[in-house]
């Protein structure tokens, strides 16, 4: 193992000074630029807790109620800021506490270093109390993972971990250090880590293929364009702004896109997939040239790959060489960062309006308005709508909040109709689905982003999932928005039953508890709202509130998300109702 | 939909701890039995090789490839058809030593086979076989009306006609 660091290459800062394990992480990490970070103390991981005990006035430690709490914290700080998001956590039960949100961060591609105590090295299988393999089980949810047995090796695996998480297509790391290694003495020195021979994170945009790609949008007749989390997680956003607007293509967006181009820009056509909007769902199946940007084409994105986009060319620019050709074949590929990639096509494109085209997407827009997002956002019905809830959050924070949504039909709901004036303000769980991620993420993002709204939207279901982070909010005076849509059911998972499985309504139905004794039992500002009339006034009480607020807003138990593509279907088969 | 066939994979790696584990969990994520695996080291100092041999379509071949490759401490990763390599596998047999001083028919087996006898003793003696999977098998299928002890086989270990400029790409670090 020794071997490979020496082929790692390193920053060239030395300075030397015997310390122990423990404090050496903490300089690691104050190396690293890390001022916050979350977790949850525990026996193998004491001797860290000590230290950071004695760097609190450099290093903040915010204290979850649960190892899952601080894993989607240190997301939402991440997915808000563009940083690391860091988690500490104790072997076994804290360890394996850690697995949901390292999926996720895997899955979403959010940058996270996980450091998880260990029991000493020569306990290690012996199934020692609270030792679990962590290594073992966190293998296929890491981007890396590491053990660490001598202190020596803490400050190059750090060094690494940070490199890695962060570089390329990010990703989470995880480090297990063994008790005796936190404790161990060693002469510290730290070099950041800039790269390692056996991987190869960005690769280099190929001219040939950009000027192939060129020609080929200008060929076009109707083109579109579908961006994903790339564009943000390569802070692309002032170029593809630019190569939007110059090239007039109208574009979609992934649910993890969003934000990326402002929801009102004039080109911006709407969302993408399953619940996204019946324009550029059905005009994906008449586009020529389809250019996919930092997106990975997800079957919650294509439905049915057999009728996706067949009469089109595709062109997929993409960071990962593993996502080409992986669900949708790609015509031309272009491998790199989307920020170099699109640098490098800006100067080829024509300007061009394609104004029949945008035409098509103005009147598909026109049949969804009339048929879903009118009733959703203007209801004249007896029952108030999550549409309407977010409708009026849009007004009061005139697209200005970061929106953190949970799982569910609310997610689809905030994702639709929230109004993104800036980016990374769409942070939600995309690819893994973890319901409970919004309350924790949101503590983290509004501790990465103190000057901005954060507002947590969540489904009852969800919010009994980490409930308990109320006690985080509340210990660290968290003055972040808190919104619960209440259906009393769990609403996704209802719609499919009542769709697909006969009305048949298993499990889903919630009994609920007091959510607003609740909140003020954890001494947080608190409000419920079941009449329509109210809402308004509501939502404004809670922007203007100066601490965490928390909104319970009673909503139809049985309303649907549309427009929706069928499990199985293919994106032209949308259905509005 | 492309058809089955077998293939070999050779992958170039850092020496570490748990990567076994990470390489084979890309395989059994997708349901695919893996026929045979080996490491060693390879041509350059403190780099392994690896050579799986997996049974599946050319299609999902390439895309496993891709998520080999993705894995940080994964220089290179290939795969080849069978025309492409050369390979070999090796064999052991335990058999009773009685058989092979009262059969005759033994003693041309192993003459003909090209095995070796590399150990001897009073109960048993050891054969070891190396060649094709085919030419061990038919090797396997004559010995058994004889009656083995012990049987074991390892994994298939090959080298490609084509080169694979790892060192190259090492150099460019």
């Amino acid at each position: 193992m020794e071997e490979s660091y020496t082929l790692e290459k390193k920053e060239k800062t030395i300075t030397k000074e015997s310390i122990s394990g423990s404090e050496a992480l903490m300089k690691c990490l104050m190396a690293e630029g890390v001022e916050t970070l979350y977790g949850y103390p525990g026996g193998a991981i004491m001797p860290v807790y000590d230290q950071l005990y004695k760097y609190q006035d450099r290093i903040h430690h915010v204290m979850a109620r649960h190892e899952q709490g601080a894993t989607h914290a240190a997301q939402g700080y991440s997915r808000i800021s563009g940083k690391v998001g860091v988690v500490i956590a104790t072997s076994g039960p804290g360890a394996t506490n850690l697995v949901t949100g390292i999926a996720d961060a895997q899955i979403d591609s959010t940058p996270l270093v996980c450091i998880t105590g260990q029991v000493s090295s020569h306990l290690l299988g012996s199934d020692a109390f609270q030792e679990t393999d962590i290594i073992g089980i966190s293998t296929p949810v890491t981007k890396w993972n590491h053990q660490i047995t001598k202190a020596e090796d803490i400050p190059k695996v750090l060094a690494k971990a940070f490199f890695i998480a962060k570089s390329g297509r990010p990703g989470p790391v995880l480090i297990d250090i063994t008790k005796d290694a936190q404790f161990e003495e060693f002469d510290f020195s730290y070099q950041k880590c800039i790269g390692i021979r056996s991987y190869k994170p960005v690769p280099v945009v190929n001219k040939k293929r950009i000027e192939a790609a060129a020609a080929l949008i200008n060929s076009a007749k109707q083109p579109l364009i579908v961006w994903g989390q790339g564009i943000i997680l390569s802070e692309a956003e002032d170029i593809f702004k630019a190569l939007v607007e110059k090239s007039g293509i109208p574009a979609a967006w992934t649910i993890l896109g969003a934000s990326a181009l402002p929801t009102s820009h004039s080109l911006n056509v709407g969302m993408v997939g399953m619940h996204g909007n019946y324009g550029p769902n059905m005009l994906t199946n008449e586009c020529d040239v389809l250019i996919a940007i930092g997106m990975r084409f997800d079957d919650r994105v294509t439905g049915n790959l057999d009728s996706y986009a067949k009469q089109a060319k595709v062109i997929h620019f993409e960071i990962d060489p593993a996502e080409i050709d992986k669900n949708v074949t790609a015509d031309i590929a272009i491998l790199g960062d989307a920020k170099d990639s699109l640098t490098q096509l800006l100067p080829y494109l024509e300007e061009k309006t394609y104004s029949d085209w945008h035409q098509k997407f103005k009147d598909l827009y026109a049949i969804e308005y009339d048929k879903v997002i009118k009733n959703d956002i203007h209801p004249t019905k007896e029952g108030l709508t999550m549409g309407e809830v977010i409708h009026q959050i849009n007004l009061q924070t005139k697209g200005n909040a970061a929106i953190v949504s949970d799982v569910g039909q609310h997610q689809m709901i905030a994702c639709r109709y929230s109004n993104f004036n800036i980016t990374k303000s769409n942070i939600t769980s995309g690819g893994l689905g973890t319901m409970g991620f919004a309350l924790p993420a949101a503590i983290g993002a509004k501790m990465a982003a103190p000057e901005r709204d954060v507002i947590a939207i969540i489904g009852d279901g969800g919010y009994q999932m980490t409930i308990q982070e109320l006690g985080t909010v509340f210990q660290q005076r968290i003055p972040l928005k808190i919104v619960v849509l209440n259906n009393e059911f769990l609403g996704m998972v209802r719609q499919w039953q009542q769709l697909f499985f006969d009305k048949r309504y298993a499990s889903t139905e919630m009994t609920n508890p007091d959510f607003v004794a609740i909140a003020k039992g954890y001494y947080i500002d608190a409000q419920k709202v079941t009449k329509r009339s109210e809402l308004k006034l509501a939502v404004q009480e809670m922007m203007a509130s100066d601490g965490p607020y928390f909104l319970e807003v009673c909503v139809e138990k049985e309303g649907n998300v549309f427009p929706m593509i069928p499990s199985g279907a293919g994106v032209s088969e949308i259905r509005l109702e | 939909m492309c058809e089955n066939k077998i293939y070999t994979v050779s992958i170039y790696t850092e020496n570490n701890i748990g990567l076994l584990n990470r390489i084979s969990a890309i395989f059994q994520r997708r349901h695919i039995n893996i026929e045979s695996i080996n490491t060693s080291s390879s041509e350059i100092d403190h780099i392994s090789k690896w050579t799986i041999v997996v049974e599946l379509s050319e299609d999902r071949m390439k895309k496993i490839i891709g998520q080999i490759e993705k894995q940080v401490e994964v220089i290179k990763a290939y795969y080849h058809k069978e025309d492409e390599i050369i390979y070999q596998e090796s064999c052991l047999f335990k058999i009773k030593s009685e058989f092979l001083f009262e059969e005759r028919q033994i003693q041309n087996i192993i003459k003909d086979s090209n095995a070796k006898i590399v150990h001897v003793n009073r109960e048993f003696f050891v054969l070891e076989k190396s060649g094709r999977t085919e030419d061990i098998e038919l090797f396997h299928r004559e010995l058994k009306a004889f009656g083995i002890m012990q049987f074991t086989r390892s994994g298939r270990i090959a080298v490609t006609k084509d080169e694979m400029k790892i060192s190259e790409m090492l150099k460019v670090f």
